[in-house]
């Protein structure tokens, strides 16, 4: 993650030019290495956190986790190819049953195996609505993705002895091994095992975003026919950006099943799909980093504001209500005062500090 | 050629991690590690205070019709409380919303396991939201008790011995609505209207063991879907003359509407979970004026044949029904005083019970066996099936029809049947009153 921070500050090179061999050299590290670099930091650093807190709120860390994949995969979709989808929940519905019916059904596979199917099973999604979406524009592809969200849980319906119907299915992940059952918390130890796997697809599209299908994504969102110019084939990379971003929404899915043991379609409903949209753009639309402000804010916005709520002794009908409006309310405000959310009110104080320190010593490295 | 060597050095260094810590599968159990022998727990109780909690639809498409049955809960706990607790301890009831999502329901009894520390967990409500912690909640020993739902996976008690049902569960309901429809609607036209998943299936599953061959119309309906023009439009032309309602009561009340509308006038007879007049009645009148029509939900009501197991807010001579105003003249006054409320009450009674019969030296398990082993005589009129071997609720049910002024009179006296073949048999009438529990004496 933090990668980023240091990326968009570095110099970027020309787009549709390799970064020259001194750049290299300056940095030391080939980005791949630095950012797994980063990776594991982050990664330590969770560890560290959930060791500091209750089985509880290790849970949380872990939910956010899985949200922080669903939101990044929806930012390289709409933020970077400027490509909208109202559709994201199904996407996780895919993963979630995905995983749900390998652990009923294929019990000796390992979990790792099962969320790695969900990924391919989002990203094989993703590849047909892709395909479908590519020639549609605005409203039209949110209409889409709109309708891909509301018809696909009913599918439970249809098939209700597979997929269990509207109850949807229930079972139990096993993943921890048997030499830390017992001395590590079970929502701990999947805390774990979700920031490690977060983090390892958040550094695949970091180098996605940094390299020519960042570029290609951008410049076919700026101006398709100036693309399609420069001999980028536009169709196949909007097709690539769904099969990336459905692929990272598959996993969240699974992960969202690994983590909780159930996969209903009571919760991938419509309202999902536009939260995880509303959280991006609260958290900020164009960088990844933005995605992960939009975690935070998705599952601890609510909590807070259920715990205010709770504490004021608000009759029950507005307490209950309370959250959501919130909720609304911030998220209007964010957009009107900060258009480039959370993450565009950080980027600007680091600018400001950034000028400040720039013009009182020449050394500025990377402030073009 | 360095980034791609550097690459899969780290491939292979995580999948080598992932393999390591994943030697069995996912969907296997790991062997060994029986916790039967660990001493009785309590966490959440103190020595004044036992804590508890529940996940309830407060928010959502379920809240409608139930998100009051916590809100009597509170209101029963509070007088209970006032009035000395249980063996010393104040209840402390916390009900967290799930708004009838799966995954938040997850979510929010972790919180209350994990966070809050409960005792046990009371009156979880819901059958798609509360089967995703059935097994969370036994993992951990978690009493799980009075679950808010008549599905029949609550009653495992070899796989979920701390989970004990609540209501009558569907397959008895409708064995005993099968038994009344054929000594009392012989030979007429019988068609069914459920909602399409288990508490569908399960009361057909009851009720063609007494009516199939009546049966000449099942339809069924997705709660996703608000229009059931298609499906009564089917039954009215298949000329049913009794229309059997497994429906929820937002389900029940449509029907009540549609049916009015196509000018299709069967005999009703609903289910327990929607049979409440007075959660109707506030249906009917909320979904007549958002669509524009002025309709008598007294008149829709009158004639209505409803299953129950508790005491009802129509039947006012009922010693129960008559405590059960008191608390809520006094604790809850504002809220309408329906059978939901009744419900609410009811089940926080019986928990109080169980923890009065557990004991002041409390345990996890030893409510549980308390449960299992101790004949629990309360509110209800039919006694629960509990014991070492059934962990189902309420064991039978009685019948209702609605005046439509407010009172209801007896179809059916309280019977009681099984799971199985058995047959539906009259209940034993032997009830105690409310001052005769001896729940609140010291």
């Amino acid at each position: 993650m933090s990668a980023e921070t240091s990326e968009t500050t570095a110099p970027a090179p020309p787009a549709g030019r390799p970064p020259t061999r001194s750049a290299i050299r300056r940095r030391g590290l080939p980005p791949v290495l630095r950012h797994l670099g980063w990776a594991l930091v982050a990664f330590l650093a969770v560890v560290g956190l959930t060791l500091l807190t209750d089985p509880f709120t290790n849970l949380r860390i872990a939910t956010i986790g899985y949200y922080l994949i669903a939101i990044a995969g929806l930012a390289l979709l709409t933020g970077f190819n400027g490509q909208v989808s109202l559709g994201h929940g199904a996407f996780m519905f895919i993963g979630a049953y995905t995983v749900a019916l390998l652990v009923l059904h294929v019990p000796g596979l390992p979990f790792w195996v099962d969320l790695l199917l969900a990924t391919v099973a989002g990203a094989v999604a993703g590849l047909l609505a892709g395909a479908a979406a590519a020639r549609l524009h605005g409203p039209y592809l949110a209409g889409a993705t709109l309708a891909l969200a509301v018809g696909l849980p009913a599918v439970t319906q249809r098939f209700p002895d597979l997929l269990g119907g509207s109850n949807g299915l229930s079972f139990t992940v096993h993943s921890e091994p048997a030499a830390l059952i017992g001395v590590v918390p079970t929502t701990r130890w999947q805390a774990w095992v979700i920031w490690a796997t977060v983090l390892l697809a958040m550094v695949i599209l970091v180098n996605l975003s940094r390299g020519r299908l960042g570029r290609s994504l951008r410049a076919v969102r700026d101006d398709e026919v100036a693309a399609s110019l420069a001999g980028i084939h536009v169709g196949r990379t909007k097709i690539l950006a769904f099969i990336v971003s459905s692929a990272c929404a598959g996993l969240a899915g699974g992960l969202q099943a690994f983590l909780l043991g159930t996969a209903a379609p009571g919760s991938f409903t419509v309202a999902l799909s536009l939260s995880l949209l509303a959280a991006l753009v609260l958290g900020g639309l164009g960088s990844l980093w933005g995605a992960f402000w939009a975690a935070i804010a998705f599952v601890y916005f609510q909590a807070w504001a259920e715990d205010a709520a709770d504490a004021v002794n608000l009759p029950v009908n507005v307490a209950n209500n309370l959250p959501l409006a919130l909720y609304g309310t911030v998220l209007i405000v964010v957009i009107l005062v900060f258009p480039g959310g959370i993450h565009g009110v950080f980027s600007r104080l680091r600018a400001a500090v950034r000028s400040s320190r720039s013009s009182s010593s020449d050394r500025s490295e990377g402030v073009s | 050629m360095r980034v791609h060597r550097g690459v899969r050095g780290w491939a292979v260094a995580v999948a080598g991690i992932l393999v390591l810590s994943a030697c069995s599968g996912a969907g296997e159990a790991p062997s060994g590690g029986g916790g039967d022998q660990a001493p009785d727990t309590a966490p959440g109780v103190t020595d004044d205070t036992v804590v508890i909690g529940s996940h309830q639809p407060l928010t959502g498409p379920a809240a409608p019709g139930y998100s009051k049955i916590s809100v009597a809960a509170r209101a029963m706990y509070q007088y209970i409380n006032d009035n000395g607790g249980i063996n010393g301890r104040r209840i402390e009831y916390r009900v967290e919303d799930d708004a009838y999502n799966p995954t938040k329901t997850v979510e929010v009894v972790k919180k209350l396991v994990l966070e809050d520390q409960v005792f046990a967990i009371v009156g979880g409500l819901g059958t798609p939201t509360h089967s995703k912690v059935l097994d969370y909640l036994n993992q951990e020993g978690v009493p799980d008790l009075l679950v808010s739902s008549g599905a029949l996976m609550w009653d495992q008690p070899r796989k979920y011995p701390m989970t004990f049902g609540y209501q009558v569960d569907y397959l008895r309901e409708g064995k005993i609505q099968g038994n009344f429809i054929k000594e009392n609607f012989a030979g007429k036209k019988i068609g069914l209207f459920f909602q399409g998943d288990d508490v569908g299936r399960d009361t057909q599953a009851g009720l063609d063991k007494y009516i199939k061959d009546q049966v000449v119309s099942r339809q069924a309906y997705d709660p996703a879907n608000t229009d059931v023009t298609p499906q009564l439009l089917a039954l009215k032309s298949s000329g049913v003359e009794v229309v059997v309602c497994e429906c929820i009561p937002a389900f029940m009340a449509l029907t009540l509407l549609t049916a009015a509308k196509i000018g299709f006038r069967p005999q009703f007879v609903a289910s327990s979970i929607g049979s409440d007049p007075a959660t109707l009645t506030g249906l009917l009148e909320n979904f007549a004026k958002s669509s524009g029509a002025t309709v008598s939900a007294q008149q829709l009501l009158t004639g209505f044949i409803g299953v129950g197991y508790l005491p009802r807010a129509g039947l006012l001579d009922d010693p129960w029904t008559k405590f059960f105003k008191q608390v809520h003249d006094k604790y809850i006054p504002n809220e309408a005083f329906t059978d939901t409320l009744i419900f609410g009450m009811a089940q926080a009674y019986t928990f109080a019970q169980a923890l009065k019969a557990a004991g002041r030296d409390l345990g996890r398990r030893k409510l549980v066996e308390t449960l299992e082993t101790t004949q629990l005589k309360g509110p209800a009129l039919v006694p629960f099936a509990y014991s070492k071997d059934s962990h189902a609720g309420y064991s039978g049910a009685y019948l209702v029809r609605n005046n439509g002024d407010g009172t209801a009179t007896i179809v059916e006296e309280p019977v009681v049947t099984d799971r199985e073949g058995g047959a539906v048999e009259p209940a034993d009438t032997d009830r105690v009153d409310p001052d005769q529990t001896g729940l609140l004496s010291g």
